[in-house]
């Protein structure tokens, strides 16, 4: 039997950074705490913080369940944390420049040159341009697990526009209004500057031809997409336009938006939609979210494009592998945070052991996302187990596998009262002229017992996450 | 502004306004069933589809126009891009896009008509009186617009929004009136009757209207003073004056901003110098139906020109 590591508990003692909070839920009673959560879910309803789940119906605005209980890290605990996630925030950054460059890490032989170049991600229509400041991937997702009091896994990294900040955000907010005496009597580092912040981070890194006070504008694809809200939310408290394609054209040397006044330049593009979809002529022709001849502007320097185009090939799950490796070549450093052990289906090796041990792994499709597409292991039927080989065995190359992580626990508000429950960890990391972090993050948290999946589209919830002031 | 911000913007306002007007209408259309009438209730109904123009959609759905299905159809119906729910869905559509446009207190007071409107749904139809839903659909109107007049920034997308709404009245204004006209088509020797100058007073009522004609009129209620008032009287807040007066203001207030001149200005001013011109007798003498159809066409026409200036984002 494994045995997860709590955050809250040792050997049926409180640590000492959550025991103000036992004290609060024993105050508290079961009556309370009904009426707290209804009030929660009334506030989420009525600010509009919904999302949608792909290909099922139902209720179109649904919410994400919010479990009142936060989480609490050491200053101590995040400060490690926080140099490791920066730590790898630039050497990811230094591998996309280098890949769409020299290539240097291919030709020391420190990544096969087949994962880069030959990898779906890779946009060739960039190679040979850098980005301003040298920067592709301006906000970077790093996921974190826990399995002991000093271990911390990275399971993966998310370049391209990691979602869900808008929750971090929110899930403080209501906190704040419910809970204050919460908030007087722990010392609570605030993470309200994340916008902020992230409007500094994108003005930084305006084009060269821009001469003023830069123009960013956020793109979404539309209100019908399911993070739709997150980016209303967003472009909201950054005091930016909220832009869909159809706003934009692309005249002469730039980029401009359609106002009531005429058209108005943009220099900075925060685009959440997918590279394939920004510029029909560059990329699919069907796309009707992109903008006709983006492309040609942003390598003329007309405009940033935030993530840069290409950032993804850092992302992959067969390139995560090498992130360790990418820390030493570039910085010259020993990575802080680990790397989950990872297999690599294409290599015949790993195949054999991740065939021959299914039952006690996880396995992945390198492009997969959102939980969708992989197989856990232990929790899955043997039926489950001998279709997911054969979808292995068939393309070998697309599937990655991982050991079963013992993901630490939280304790968390159930219907009979508290309980453990799996979680991990998405902080923001932004990178412009300067790499800055806010002190917290998105936790996510898989409400059914004994599951290890925390994606929101399968049932997973999330929570408020502290770190606590020095 | 982003056009499509200032489109959206327009749209919350005219849809909330229409969903208002259509709750006014049902209120006509409850209200003269209610009376003894030569040809049965069935023709009152019948004039209020004409007018809200969506008999032709009632049609295809429905043989016969039962006062149970005009309602439903009115009231309910997504199928009627008219309805109230269909209205409030898509100012709360526009809203959503827009939020980032809006204060809290607007978007809290739209999305919680629309959460409302969603619970109304869910209810039993037999449980749920026309007159409730008809001070329903006021109430969160009333709601919406006073947190738009009293949380919203002064700036362009103040002008989009009132001109979304003014416009939307004058327009309903001038389908309210023809409801009338519907309704006297059949028997012409009614003008002028007992039953016709209470037929007036119910238009008046479903414009709120009714203390205020007394106020500015007094003594009988006629044809001629009604026309007036809500075609002519400055005073009055649905009149067509008074919306191309709001109109002007707007158009106004965005070439001042803009600093460029605007072609839709020029429009407005030229169709409210029109309309101050006429007296009430030379409307009547053109026929009140024609009249009201000829203004329809010309603040349509108007919408289209603020279009092209504004909110199709093609003006370079």
């Amino acid at each position: 039997m494994t045995t997860y590591f709590n955050e809250m508990y040792e050997k049926g003692r409180v640590r000492p950074h959550y025991r103000q909070l036992e004290d609060w839920t024993k105050a508290m009673p079961a009556e309370l705490r009904e009426m707290k959560q209804a009030e929660a879910e009334a506030l989420f309803r009525r600010i509009g913080i919904t999302f949608a789940v792909y290909g099922e119906g139902g209720d179109p605005d649904r919410l994400i369940p919010f479990d009142m209980f936060p989480r609490v890290f050491t200053a101590r605990e995040w400060s490690r944390l926080e140099r490791g996630i920066k730590q790898r925030a630039r050497a990811l950054n230094a591998f996309l420049c280098d890949v769409y460059g020299r290539g240097e890490i291919v030709r020391a032989g420190r990544i096969p040159a087949r994962l880069v170049y030959r990898n779906a991600a890779y946009e060739k229509s960039v190679v040979g341009f850098t980005p301003p400041k040298g920067v592709y991937s301006h906000v970077v997702g790093v996921d974190l697990v826990r399995t002991g009091a000093e271990d911390f896994y990275v399971l993966e990294d998310n370049c391209r526009t990691p979602s869900g900040v808008s929750y971090m955000l929110e899930n403080r907010e209501i906190m704040m209004r419910m809970f204050p005496e919460l908030f007087r009597e722990n010392r609570i580092e605030p993470v309200d500057s994340y916008p902020e912040k992230l409007r500094r981070t994108l003005a930084s890194v305006a084009p060269a031809k821009c001469s003023s006070d830069p123009t960013v504008v956020l793109l979404t694809p539309g209100h019908f997409n399911s993070a739709y809200y997150e980016h209303s939310f967003l472009a909201d408290l950054m005091g930016v336009e909220l832009v869909e394609g159809a706003d934009l054209f692309v005249e002469g040397e730039f980029l401009y938006m359609r106002t009531t006044e005429g058209p108005k330049r943009v220099d900075v593009l925060y685009r959440r939609i997918d590279d394939a979809f920004i510029d029909p002529l560059c990329f699919r022709p069907d796309s009707l979210l992109g903008i006709p001849g983006l492309m040609d502007v942003y390598r003329a320097g007309g405009v940033t494009i935030c993530s840069a185009p290409g950032a993804g090939v850092a992302d992959d799950k067969a390139v995560y592998t090498f992130v360790p490796e990418m820390v030493r070549f570039y910085l010259g450093e020993e990575p802080l945070l680990n790397n989950v052990p990872t297999w690599q289906c294409g290599k015949e090796e790993d195949l054999k052991h991740v065939l021959a041990n299914l039952s006690e792994l996880v396995v992945k499709e390198v492009h997969g996302s959102g939980g969708y597409g992989m197989l856990v292991g232990p929790k899955s039927s043997k039926d489950q187990i001998a279709a997911f080989r054969a979808r292995i065995e068939a393309d070998p190359d697309n599937y990655i596998a991982q050991p079963t992580l013992a993901l630490s626990t939280t304790p968390t508000f159930v219907n009979e009262g508290i309980a453990p429950r799996h979680v991990d960890l998405r902080p923001y990391c932004l990178v412009g002229e300067r790499i800055e972090l806010v002190p917290g993050g998105l936790t996510r948290v898989a409400l059914t017992e004994g599951s290890l999946v925390v994606n929101s589209s399968q049932g997973g919830g999330v929570k408020d996450t502290w770190v606590l002031a020095e | 502004m982003l056009s499509r911000t200032a489109d959206n913007l327009y749209w919350i306002a005219r849809y909330m306004e229409r969903a208002e007007t259509m709750a006014r209408l049902l209120e006509v259309g409850a209200r003269m069933s209610l009376l003894p009438s030569a040809h049965g209730y069935r023709n009152e109904w019948d004039s209020l589809l004409q007018a809200s123009g969506t008999a032709g959609g009632f049609a295809q759905k429905y043989r016969h126009a039962r006062q149970r299905d005009i309602e439903s159809y009115l009231f309910f119906d997504l199928d009627n891009p008219s309805s109230v729910a269909s209205c409030i869905g898509r100012a709360r559509e526009n809203a959503r896009i827009v939020r980032t446009a809006l204060t809290a207190q607007v978007w809290d007071a739209i999305n919680t008509a629309y959460q409302e409107l969603r619970a109304l749904e869910r209810t039993p139809r037999d449980r749920l009186e026309l007159s409730r839903l008809i001070d329903w659909t006021m109430n969160k109107a009333a709601i919406i617009r006073g947190s738009i007049d009293t949380t919203q920034l002064r700036n362009d997308g103040w002008d989009f929004l009132n001109l979304g709404y003014y416009l939307e009245r004058s327009d309903n204004t001038a389908r309210l009136m023809d409801v009338k006209y519907y309704v006297l088509l059949p028997r012409v020797e009614f003008v002028g009757s007992g039953m016709d100058n209470y037929q007036w007073a119910t238009l008046l009522r479903a414009t709120s209207a009714h203390r205020a004609f007394h106020w500015a009129y007094g003594g009988e209620v006629t044809a001629r003073k009604i026309a007036d008032f809500l075609i002519l009287n400055p005073q009055c807040p649905r009149s067509l004056v008074s919306c191309m007066d709001g109109i002007c203001g707007h158009l106004k207030r965005l070439e001042k901003a803009y600093g460029r001149p605007s072609r839709p200005r020029e429009v407005a001013e030229k169709l409210a110098t029109e309309l101050e011109a006429l007296s009430v007798e030379e409307i009547i003498e053109e026929g009140l139906h024609e009249f009201l159809s000829r203004f329809i066409l010309e603040a349509a026409n108007l919408s289209g020109v603020i279009f092209e200036s504004y909110l199709s984002g093609d003006v370079r």
